[in-house]
């Protein structure tokens, strides 16, 4: 193990550039660690985002290596190689400065893709009752405990190729919403993920479910979302 | 509208089966797409007689046509299989991005191709 | 422009297409290897396809097919690789199918009733 740390930090905006940090290395650090270290101890102007240092937010997402991750559940160990680090903004996404993303589009794209909510019933009516082992809630289920990191849509491609697209997060959240028996925006919601940059756009890269921190499957909530497509738009025919 | 460049991904975001398999399946389509409308002309040499098909196919007689032919073969099986691999994510059940699937394409396409080669030589 | 409709035939219809071309193409595979064996002659090929009606059927399903699914993917790629708009990705869909259509039905033409 080496003594010290090569970082390559991402400065700047779009049109910024890499600058170099030489930072201590020890035992059971984390990239959030190393980062954290930078900006205390080496170069206080260096903006970064972090809150809970638990891997429970997502906010510290960014791309380490070329991969995006949670800095504060990577351990430095697993991926300086070398002790060689590069650290770089999520993709896809405007930068506001150094390490922090402008995460306004993805969370436009969550409402567009009608990711939220709406149900029918008021206080007044009995409780809804929803069947804990059935398919639906099983595949509600698996998805619903996205948080909005935005590493699936840093770590896609097709979001790169199709700026309008939707994106791996919206789209599962919107999945989870047509499974949940309760709601009752399901035709307009299908509509809101078919259009010309929804899910048929997704190629199945794979990226997001390779990627995710919390291992969910986008991918799989894409496929259920073109098959319901089909399913929907033949009984609005 | 944000017009400004937005940051990518690398190879190093893209190094993963699934996304192998992609890359794959979208390089063979495209070849095959090319490579069909000159199967076709080809094949229409029959219409101007036996003679004139069989003329053709002297003429890819050579090694470097052979070799091409196998190596669409093997285009062609691998296209497929991921294909296959695609519609069982997409219409079976949910049993994560079937990297067995990717090996099973990988033999597939390999075994077709060995298949080909031994038809040419033998 | 496109409507959630159109996107929904569009996947629909490529899916259709892919299942039958699985079906065609691994029957075409096995002919393949089948008729490489010592080399490809005219008179070989044709003597096999040469007013065979079964053969004419399959092969012009296997035609259409491709005429669905080539011009699919063809479209994404040039929008997602080649930046193209969706009424010119959409053209150049139209202009293959077309191509392929022509092509594939006339050399099929060729083997069996010429």
């Amino acid at each position: 193990m080496t003594t010290t740390l090569e970082v390559k930090v991402w400065r700047g905006k779009e049109d910024g550039g890499f600058v170099s940090y030489e930072v201590p290395r020890l035992e059971s650090q984390t990239v959030l660690d190393v980062v954290t270290h930078i900006q205390r101890n080496i170069d206080p102007s260096l903006s970064y985002r972090y809150a809970c240092r638990v891997g429970m937010c997502g906010s510290c997402a960014m791309n380490v290596n070329g991969k995006a991750r949670w800095t504060c559940r990577t351990h430095v160990s697993k991926v300086a190689s070398h002790g060689q680090l590069e650290l770089a903004p999520l993709s896809n996404l405007p930068v506001v400065k150094d390490l922090v993303s402008d995460m306004t589009e993805f969370f436009d794209k969550w409402a567009r893709a009608r990711g939220s909510f709406q149900g029918a019933k008021t206080r007044h009516e009995p409780f809804a009752l929803v069947e804990p082992e059935s398919a639906q809630r099983r595949a509600a289920d698996a998805g619903i405990e996205c948080i909005g990191c935005a590493v699936c849509y840093s770590s896609c491609d097709v979001v790169s190729w199709r700026p309008d697209f939707l994106g791996p997060a919206a789209l599962n959240r919107a999945w989870t919403l047509l499974n949940d028996v309760r709601d009752v925006a399901g035709v307009e919601r299908v509509m809101a993920v078919s259009g010309d940059a929804g899910c048929h756009a997704c190629h199945t890269q794979g990226s997001c479910t390779e990627r995710c921190p919390k291992h969910l499957a986008p991918t799989a909530a894409i496929a259920g979302l073109k098959r319901l497509s089909v399913t929907m738009l033949k009984r609005q025919k | 509208m944000n017009t400004e460049k937005k940051r990518r991904n690398d190879y190093r975001a893209r190094n993963h089966p699934a996304y192998w398999a992609f890359l794959v399946h979208r390089v063979s389509g495209l070849v095959l797409a090319l490579f069909l409308p000159v199967h076709f002309w080809a094949l229409g040499h029959a219409i101007q007689g036996e003679a004139s098909l069989d003329g053709f196919l002297r003429f890819t007689d050579r090694p470097l046509f052979k070799f091409a032919e196998w190596g669409l073969v093997l285009l062609l099986a691998a296209h497929m299989a991921g294909g296959i691999r695609l519609l069982l994510i997409e219409f079976g059940d949910w049993t994560g991005l079937r990297k067995n699937l990717i090996a099973v394409t990988a033999g597939f396409a390999a075994a077709t191709g060995m298949a080909f080669a031994l038809a040419l030589m033998f | 422009m496109s409507t959630p409709l159109t996107q929904v035939r569009l996947w629909y219809w490529g899916r259709i297409s892919s299942m039958v071309l699985a079906f065609c193409v691994l029957v075409h595979l096995a002919v393949i290897i089948y008729a490489v064996r010592g080399g490809l002659s005219g008179a070989e090929v044709l003597a096999r396809t040469h007013g065979n009606l079964a053969f004419g059927l399959f092969y012009t399903v296997f035609v259409l097919a491709c005429a669905v699914h080539v011009p699919l993917g063809l479209a994404r790629i040039v929008r997602e690789e080649l930046g193209w708009s969706e009424r010119g990705a959409n053209l150049f869909a139209a202009l293959s199918a077309l191509l392929l259509l022509v092509l594939g039905l006339r050399s099929v033409y060729g083997v069996v009733l010429a």
